[in-house]
């Protein structure tokens, strides 16, 4: 070792006491560098050509399985639509104390007015009260109702201000007075027949400070109707929303104050600030309570509160049949509560299939591994002919054999095993699922065991007879813990597969025989509570995983083999 | 070594025959009849059906007719496990998921034996083949040897009267071979037990074995103890399969004396002993040993018949001397001659006189 590095340091460092650093060093090549180093320079090449070879699979995996899959898990938290939807909303009720019992005050409810407004334009309250109706029912139609009936509230000032002056009821005057005087020139110049794009609104420099809340639901409009309706803005009239902005602005204001501001309209501004005082004014609070009084419900508030966050962990709560009440976390009502009873049905369910698996798949593949090779091939193709028949089929056919009338309980019936009025129901339960996926799931079970036990040779089996075991100690001593990593390698198959089956379950389970994926899937394509899919889901595949780890830890992942 | 056999049928082969698909024998006629005691081997080509005899003694393979007897009672119908015979398997058959001494201790549990019995003899038995500190092991843990030491222990552990081998030392290399045999022998001829052992090497036939039958076709050729079976066989085949050795074609021109004249097929004569011929005019093949093989004429009896022969080849493997002749038209010829101070080299194309003792060539069936 001490000559290797004398000769190393004799070539490239000159000095003693570069020598003694390496002596202690990493081992160094040939020129001075260290070796792993170099090492690692020379096989860098080989490991660039070997992830070439893998690149396109890998990118496709990444593209098509793994980013589809965090995508969804992301949205089991995500929870952005309610303060996106309601951004003033949410502020404010972040300081209202549930505890307190009664609903929040006026300015929420005037900040709910304005979000709600500018929703229903956009068309997203429907969309946010589908997503709180999740939480809790009947927000939907309140969202829905509200939605209809905000316009009629904003038009009382609309009204009032049109009736004042002329000047408010036209667009174009809006636009003066609110845009920059460049945009005016730019949208005279702008001929809306061309192919040209509208020019894009720009409020007017300084009108923000005169008008702030008018300013803000204003450019929000003109945005709106320019980006997301392509209207030509020069045609419009404002939103009613605009108008109760001015009314707030214009109520706060001194009248004074317009006079520095030189354009069209200061005049009728200011005449409109004297005159607000006289204005009959909206009590939203009233308003909404007219429209529907569960917006005096505690809860509805309670609910929009605590689902405010970005980011929630109420999916998690729901798929494991709680909510957030008011203390933390809660469990759901008795009668509310579907899904720890549909998780471990599941479980129990995968693991009767799994077992059954093993207890029908073990012979089959016994008899598979051990007969001469043109039988085994004959049976091997029995065993792989479900795989070549749709599982559509497959599972079809199980409906036409279990159903009331269907062939077994006719047999049973013709050999009077069971009286004609006692037939055994075989279909759209528990029985129905086990029956049916327990074939299907068949092969999962034989192919893995019959490819360790192909490896097992008959000779144990005779040197434990010569050794005077029976032929029942003989196979449970020596062969059985031999067949063990088979037996694994199915179940985990056979067991992963069946806590995700679908369609299936769908088809002849009934109501008591439905798994858990069949709920993701109604959330997925039926209720379209996506976060709600995606956290069962999450779950699903957390439970997967950790049983998984169990069985590393208890078996061993070494000892499942599906081959060799 | 020189035992003496006690005949007296403790393991008996009755006219056995077996067949696999009804169509042709794997085993024809056997009749066989081990003694106690006795070390016996069956030595044979693959597919001579030695193994086969082997299993139907096990009990893993039925006699398709004729009567396995041990110990004086029919054993056709009892099934493996009740045989109490031990076995020693080719490729070993130690349990993987066990450890060594649960391996050693399985017979004696399936045999309910009790707990510190078991101990006691897992722990005698591995001390037998000196692996008495690996009881705890796994037999993946172990090399090929060691796994053949812990094989023979379990076939030995539960104290059959009776243990067969499988070609127990196909799998080792030449040295633990060599060595393996030695050491089964011993362990064999200590406990006294009996041991059928199947092979088709014939040096291991050879060294271990009281007996050796020679297989081929499913027929025994040639019964007999290893000296005998080698310098004096029966047949053609044993001639042929048991050691190196020197073939001539020829016919018999006349018998006088217990010595054969033939005339080989180039004209030239030899003597012979008659093993296989009868008569004059009968063809034969006449087998000599290449050690057998005299350079020394005067050594020869008065009137013994020679023969020319050229050198083709010399090869010096040390203790011998192997040289390639070409006699009477075999150009395969072999001799070997000890490597002694006074020994002849001869050089390639050089030509020699050989001879023989009359009794060392043997006219076989041709």
């Amino acid at each position: 070792m001490s000559d290797v590095n004398d000769a190393t340091t004799a070539k490239t460092a000159p000095t003693p006491d570069d020598g003694l650093k390496i002596a202690d060093g990493p081992v160094l090549a040939a020129d001075g560098t260290p070796l792993k180093k170099s090492l690692s320079r020379a096989l860098r090449v080989q490991k660039l050509r070997a992830l070439a070879l893998v690149a396109p699979l890998l990118i496709f995996v990444l593209v098509t399985f793994i980013a589809p899959i965090a995508d969804m898990l992301f949205r089991s938290v995500e929870n952005e639509i309610v303060s996106e939807t309601l951004p003033r909303t949410t502020d404010l009720l972040a300081d209202w104390d549930a505890e307190s019992g009664t609903p929040p005050g006026a300015p929420v409810f005037k900040a709910l007015f304005k979000d709600i407004f500018e929703a229903q334009e956009a068309k997203l309250h429907t969309r946010l009260g589908s997503r709180l109706n999740y939480e809790l029912t009947g927000v939907s139609s309140l969202f829905r109702k509200s939605g209809r009936k905000v316009e009629d509230m904003a038009e009382v000032y609309q009204d009032q201000f049109e009736k004042l002056d002329r000047f408010w009821k036209k667009g174009e005057n809006w636009n003066t007075l609110m845009g920059s005087d460049a945009w005016n020139a730019d949208m005279a110049g702008w001929d809306p027949k061309s192919d040209d794009k509208q020019p894009k609104f720009e409020l007017r420099d300084g009108i923000d400070v005169f008008l702030p809340a008018t300013s803000e639901s204003f450019a929000n409009y003109a945005k709106f109707t320019q980006v997301e309706d392509e209207d030509n803005l020069a045609k419009k009239d404002p939103w009613a929303l605009v108008y109760s902005s001015l009314y707030d602005d214009l109520q706060r204001a001194e009248p004074v104050t317009f006079a520095g501001l030189k354009v069209a309209g200061a005049a009728e501004l200011s005449e409109a600030a004297s005159a607000v005082a006289d204005f009959e004014t909206v009590n939203f609070a009233e308003a909404f309570t007219k429209i529907d009084k569960d917006w005096q419900d505690v809860e509805v508030w309670r609910t929009i509160q605590a689902y405010s966050p970005r980011y929630t962990n109420g999916y998690f709560l729901n798929a494991i049949d709680m909510q957030k009440g008011a203390d933390g976390p809660e469990m759901r009502p008795e009668n509310q509560q579907i899904y720890l009873t549909l998780f471990w049905r599941t479980m129990v369910m995968s693991i009767v299939i799994t077992v059954s698996c093993i207890l029908l798949g073990y012979p089959v593949a016994w008899l598979l591994a051990n007969l001469p090779a043109r039988t085994a091939n004959l049976l091997m193709i029995l065993v792989l002919l479900p795989f070549w028949t749709s599982l559509l089929v497959r599972t079809s056919a199980w409906k036409v054999m279990l159903q009331h009338q269907g062939v077994v309980n006719e047999t049973l019936v013709w050999l009077g095993i069971v009286a004609t009025d006692d037939r055994l129901a075989l279909i759209n339960n528990q029985t129905g699922t086990i029956i049916a996926m327990t074939h299907i799931l068949l092969p999962f079970m034989i192919l893995p065991l019959y490819s360790v036990m192909a490896t097992v040779p008959q000779t144990y089996l005779r040197a434990a007879k010569s050794l005077g075991a029976t032929n029942w100690t003989a196979f449970w001593r020596v062969y059985f813990p031999q067949s063990v990593p088979g037996i694994g390698a199915g179940s985990i198959l056979v067991f992963i597969l069946s806590i995700g089956y679908y369609i299936t379950p769908e088809i002849v389970g009934g109501t008591s025989g439905t798994f858990i994926s069949n709920r993701i899937a109604y959330h997925i394509s039926s209720s379209l509570n996506w976060g709600l899919g995606a956290a069962l889901g999450a779950i699903l595949l957390a439970a997967v995983l950790l049983l998984y780890y169990a069985y590393d830890k208890i078996v061993g992942i070494d000892n499942v083999k599906l081959g060799g | 070594m020189s035992k003496t056999v006690t005949d007296d049928g403790f393991v008996v082969f009755d006219r056995v025959q077996k067949s696999y698909d009804g169509e042709t024998l794997v085993v024809k006629d056997l009749n066989l009849s081990i003694g106690k005691g006795e070390f016996l081997t069956m030595l044979g080509p693959s597919g001579s059906g030695k193994t086969t005899c082997l299993m139907m003694l096990a009990g893993f393979e039925t006699a398709t007719h004729g009567d396995i007897l041990l110990d004086g009672k029919p054993i056709n119908n009892i099934s493996p496990h009740k045989r109490g015979i031990g076995m020693v398997f080719q490729n070993y058959a130690l349990f993987p998921h066990m450890t060594i001494a649960e391996n050693l201790a399985f017979p004696l549990e399936v045999r309910k034996m009790s707990k510190s019995d078991r101990e006691a003899k897992v722990a005698r038995a591995l001390d037998m083949v000196q692996m008495g500190s690996f009881g705890g092991r796994r037999p993946a843990q172990l090399s090929g040897g060691q796994q053949q030491r812990v094989a023979l222990s379990r076939a030995l552990v539960f104290e059959p009267d009776l243990v067969l081998m499988d070609e127990p030392l196909g799998a080792l290399d030449k040295q633990l071979r060599e060595h393996m045999q030695f050491e089964i022998k011993h362990i064999a001829d200590n406990l006294g037990i009996t041991v059928v052992y199947v092979t088709h090497d014939q040096t291991e036939a050879l060294t271990m074995s009281d007996r050796v039958a020679v297989f081929e076709d499913g027929r025994i050729q040639q019964l007999a103890p290893p000296d005998q079976l080698y310098e004096e066989p029966q047949n053609s085949f044993v001639a042929q399969f048991i050691g190196e050795n020197n073939t001539l074609q020829g016919v018999v021109k006349e018998i006088n004396k217990g010595i054969a004249l033939v005339q080989l097929d180039d004209g030239s004569l030899i003597d012979a002993k008659p093993v296989n011929v009868s008569k004059p005019g009968e063809r034969t093949q006449v087998s000599i040993r290449p050690e057998r093989v005299e350079f020394d004429m005067s050594r020869l009896n008065e009137g013994a018949h020679t023969l020319k022969a050229e050198v083709l080849e010399f090869i010096y493997m040390g203790d011998i001397f192997r040289t390639r002749l070409r006699v009477a038209g075999n150009d395969n010829f072999i001799v070997k001659t000890r490597n002694a101070p006074d020994q002849v080299r001869l050089q390639p194309g050089q030509t020699v006189e050989i001879g023989w003792q009359a009794e060392d060539c043997r006219a076989l069936d041709a």
